[in-house]
């Protein structure tokens, strides 16, 4: 490889998923898991190193393989690595970290339908080298998982006073001990993950003009 | 080779399945010990915490040799019976007939006395539930309970194993003055049952506190032979 290792080129692999191609906010892929594991903060950090590692790996296995998968079965061949990948995944958090795995084996077993994982084995990583898609899969699970980890911030802070678990919200304000202040409800529903994402593609596209459509 | 005739097609699958299986099932089995392992301080866990020890996964089975003296399988007579209490399979026990089932009792010394964990096992909303309740020595006080459950409703149902939900059973009665068997009721609000032998039930978890109630006259009643003929 005559290439350096992080040239511009490669490098824009890894920030371009941040912004000007965000799986979520620009390519709207991911949407479901968006909605099901940001209602607290801890299970969106844990979804996003999950998907990290599953997705970098995934890219690195079919991008070695892309010349020898027969075309006709290339998207199963890609599903067969990525449920593998999960299911190794699953087993080594249950035999290591035992209580995480407990409260996420119903996450890390959705990694497998998410969207982003098909979309890019079959954008990139059947068509570029290991390297630059390992880069590419760091890059798009860092902008799926930054925008997880701010809606989860969101979500709950406002759904339940609270982040990673610690209260943040004294309950002394709560009107229930004689205070000012409510818990929005709907912030732990799913569709307010939607009008979340939803803000936030809207705060980018307004700064990032390149985004807006004619 | 023509990468899109059908035979490479064919053979790039077989070979590619056969690998993958090699892999996970290779590591399910280098994994399986460990896996294993975690449940079974799981369970410890769970016995410690419902005669109200604390434990962590690191001191479960330190404590657990400690204070677990003895462990042996009953039958619904009441009589002893042989084999390994701790690996007995209760949701295979209780598919048997009455007379058949073989039930597992732990008995604990704590420093409030000699105390006997009973373990259950029911149905809650979506899956399994189950549990270990303590008696004490009379055979009919409640020392302590934990409750466990594979799907139930986080927020609702799910709050039976929650310490808020458990500690309400420390004291109650499995028995009535004349010595029937009532078990205890998980009552909603309004609900008439006597203080003795009432818990109060979730909001929004009815379902679930309906399968925690049934779940432990059920199995109440396979260990009643056992607790009548231990009584002190």
């Amino acid at each position: 490889m005559s290439e350096p290792l992080f040239s511009k080129k490669n490098l824009k692999l890894l920030s371009d998923p941040l912004n000007d191609s965000n799986p979520i906010t620009v390519q709207v892929l991911g949407i479901c898991s968006a909605l099901a594991v940001t209602a607290q903060l801890k299970p969106a950090i844990v979804m996003t190193i999950s998907v990290m590692a599953v997705l970098a790996l995934a890219n690195v296995i079919v991008s070695m393989l892309r010349n020898t998968i027969p075309n006709r079965i290339r998207i199963i061949v890609q599903l067969v690595v990525i449920a593998a990948l999960v299911i190794l995944v699953d087993q080594v958090l249950r035999a290591y970290v035992y209580d995480v795995s407990k409260q996420l084996s119903v996450f890390v077993g959705l990694i497998i339908t998410n969207c982003i994982l098909m979309g890019r084995l079959e954008a990139f990583a059947l068509g570029n080298r290991p390297w630059q898609s390992f880069l590419d899969g760091i890059g798009n699970a860092a902008g799926y998982g930054f925008i997880l980890i701010v809606v989860g911030f969101f979500r709950e802070i406002l759904g339940s006073g609270s982040l990673l678990g610690y209260k943040i919200i004294p309950d002394s304000w709560y009107i229930v001990n004689g205070g000012f202040y409510e818990n929005n409800g709907l912030m732990v529903l799913s569709p307010m993950a939607l009008i979340v994402v939803g803000v936030i593609i809207w705060v980018q596209r307004s700064r990032n003009t390149k985004l807006i459509e004619d | 080779m023509d990468r899109n005739s059908n035979t490479y097609t064919f053979l790039y699958a077989a070979i590619m399945v056969i690998v993958v299986a090699a892999v996970l099932a290779s590591v399910s089995l280098a994994l399986k010990p460990a896996q294993k392992k975690n449940v079974e301080i799981e369970k410890k866990q769970n016995i410690l915490a419902s005669v109200n020890i604390e434990s962590t996964a690191e001191t479960a089975e330190a404590i657990y040799a400690d204070k677990v003296v003895d462990e042996y399988l009953v039958n619904t007579k009441g009589e002893k019976v042989d084999g390994n209490a701790f690996t007995t399979d209760l949701k295979k026990e209780r598919a048997k007939s009455f007379e058949e089932m073989v039930l597992p009792v732990f008995v604990c010394k704590t420093d409030e006395g000699t105390k006997y964990v009973l373990p259950v096992y029911g149905a809650g909303l979506w899956g399994p539930i189950w549990g270990y309740v303590s008696v004490s020595d009379d055979m009919n006080t409640i020392f302590g309970a934990n409750f466990d459950h594979e799907g139930e409703t986080p927020g609702l149902g799910a709050e039976i194993s929650t310490t808020g939900f458990e500690v309400q059973f420390k004291g109650k009665q499995i028995f009535d003055e004349a010595g029937k068997m009532v078990s205890v009721t998980v009552a909603k609000a309004g609900q008439v049952a006597p203080e003795a032998h009432k818990v109060d039930a979730i909001s929004g978890g009815t379902i679930t506190s309906k399968g925690l109630e049934k779940m432990l006259l059920d199995d109440f009643a396979g260990y009643e032979a056992f607790l009548n003929k231990n009584k002190n």
